[in-house]
């Protein structure tokens, strides 16, 4: 009976867990690669790992704590880049360590139980709780009409941010606010796929959908959809096999890249003598 | 006729290098202007100064707010100034050039759509509307940029360097097409090509610095100075030809 309750709970918070995760990271990652901010991302969330220490030193939730660092450090360093002031991949590189730092420092100095960390490094579905799931949730309904509303500015901010600047005065706020919308995502994803993994969560996805697409609208939701093959797929695998959720995801999600990429090459090479063909999803040749 | 904007006392400066001085200038409806001087000499500076790309450091640009506004100009940069391998489509940077016509809340209505079709056309592109732009070429680039500039209507079209990638097959139909829009919007063109510009703007700014503006389209000595160095042949068409510095400067 206990068995069956475990288990139940495994499955339902898999299943969202997995439905939101895919919905946050396919919409958050596409923004991410198209705007080459990867390394950003990967700054972002070692920074975080800073303010998860802290939460645990101070008593209060780690997950806030992760978020205030997470957006504060994000906005500095667009902050930093609009005013150009600085190299931008030396900051990042600076900020990355400096946030595991202090993670670390915090986290011994923590007095009694230490907790687990192998759990925010490389994620753990045990210590995701309902609260986790709810905040993903509503975390996917904010991005999907933030998207939905803003779509074409976001494009073409992102595209081409001087151009934007000839026709709208709100170029900054907008990369902030999209900015501090990241962070959070990644945040709240950690709990799934761990700090070190929660990246290829976001980067995976994306790049799955452009082998098959160049169009941002049809990379957003082929990205959601590989995001969900991958972590369902990783959730089951990890079930049966008793290894570590986070790992299993990302693993489950190269071998989906690998698998696109050489279907959408044999595809190719079959294709090529007949030249009247436009297959509806490349858009290319 | 009435004025679209007015630049008044105006100076820019990157740093410490001041790129733009006390330049006065107005741009008035159904004007063609030409923009020469020498590299370095404030050229594309002065349109980033219209566009807002550019703080001026002293002085001030005034927008006849009954016909224009910074927000809706048409414009060409030089150079690429967005990512040629983002993933977007030809037919969605030209309609980028409709955000002029937008708020910040934005659906591509289907007019809008059209409006894109009928401009992808015009500039030959039909064959790339849906292709990404690292799949064309540079002059393929450079159309897509001019149909970017021209799709919202804007009552002023600012081309940096135009000419640039433009092609010999392409070149006449490129002026022909600008002959056309002067007729509903006022164009200012920065170009080095002065033989090929001389018979198409109505009149010239010489900027090196400062600014002076010589109403008719005729080329005098004077403007020719503005680029600091001897200048041979000025020419139709396509005669290969080098601009040498003058002997004196050598230092020998």
């Amino acid at each position: 009976m206990e068995g069956n309750i475990l288990q139940y709970e495994f499955i339902v918070k898999g299943l969202l867990g997995a439905v939101f995760a895919s919905i946050t990271a396919g919409l958050v990652g596409t923004y991410i690669v198209s705007r080459r901010m990867v390394f950003l991302s990967g700054g972002i969330t070692h920074a975080s790992f800073g303010g998860i220490g802290i939460g645990y030193f101070l008593g209060i939730n780690p997950v806030l704590g992760a978020a205030i660092f997470g957006i504060l450090s994000a906005l500095g360093v667009e902050y930093l880049s609009v005013r150009q002031k600085i190299r931008e991949d030396s900051a990042i590189g600076i900020l990355w360590a400096f946030g595991m730092a202090t993670g670390i420092i915090f986290i011994y100095l923590t007095p009694g139980y230490a907790p687990n960390l192998m759990g925010y490094l490389f994620g753990s579905i045990l210590t995701v709780t309902y609260a986790d799931i709810i905040a993903l949730g509503i975390m996917s309904v904010l991005l999907t009409f933030y998207f939905a509303a803003f779509y074409r500015t976001i494009l073409y901010i992102s595209y081409d941010e001087t151009f934007a600047r000839t026709y709208s005065s709100y170029v900054d706020t907008f990369k902030y606010i999209t900015t501090s919308l990241v962070a959070l995502t990644i945040v709240l994803n950690i709990r799934m796929a761990g700090v070190v993994l929660v990246l290829s969560l976001l980067t995976i996805p994306p790049n799955i959908a452009m082998i098959l697409t160049r169009v941002y609208s049809k990379i957003i939701i082929l990205s959601i959809l590989a995001g969900f093959i991958g972590t369902a797929a990783g959730y089951i695998i990890s079930y049966f096999l008793g290894v570590p959720v986070g790992a299993t995801i990302i693993f489950t999600l190269v071998i989906l890249w690998v698998m696109v990429k050489l279907l959408n090459y044999l595809m190719r090479y079959f294709k090529r003598p007949d030249t009247n063909n436009q297959s509806p999803i490349t858009s290319h040749q | 006729m009435a004025y679209l904007i007015e630049i008044k006392s105006l100076s820019a400066s990157y740093e410490n290098n001041v790129v733009l001085q006390n330049i006065d200038f107005k741009v008035n409806e159904n004007d063609f202007i030409g923009v020469i001087g020498p590299n370095g000499g404030g050229k594309t500076t002065l349109l980033k100064v219209i566009l807002g790309l550019i703080r001026p450091s002293a002085g001030s640009i005034v927008f006849n707010s009954d016909l224009i506004s910074a927000n809706t100009i048409g414009y060409l940069p030089q150079i690429s100034t967005g990512d040629n391998n983002y993933p977007v489509t030809v037919t969605d940077v030209i309609l980028s050039g409709m955000m002029i016509r937008k708020k910040i809340i934005t659906r591509m209505s289907a007019s809008d759509k059209k409006r894109a079709a009928e401009v992808i056309d015009e500039l030959g592109l039909a064959a790339m509307a849906h292709s990404s732009l690292n799949e064309l070429s540079g002059g393929q680039l450079q159309r897509v940029f001019l149909g970017r500039a021209i799709i919202g209507n804007p009552v002023l079209l600012l081309l940096d360097e135009p000419g640039n990638f433009v092609d010999s097959t392409f070149e006449n139909d490129f002026y022909e097409k600008l002959k056309d829009l002067n007729k509903r919007m006022a164009i200012l063109m920065v170009s080095h090509d002065i033989g090929m510009i001389s018979s198409h703007v109505k009149s010239y700014a010489c900027v090196n610095r400062n600014l002076r503006y010589h109403p008719s389209s005729e080329i005098s000595n004077e403007q020719l100075l503005a680029y600091g160095c001897p200048i041979q042949l000025i020419t139709h068409g396509e005669v290969p030809h080098t601009v040498l510095r003058s002997h004196s400067l050598d230092g020998r």
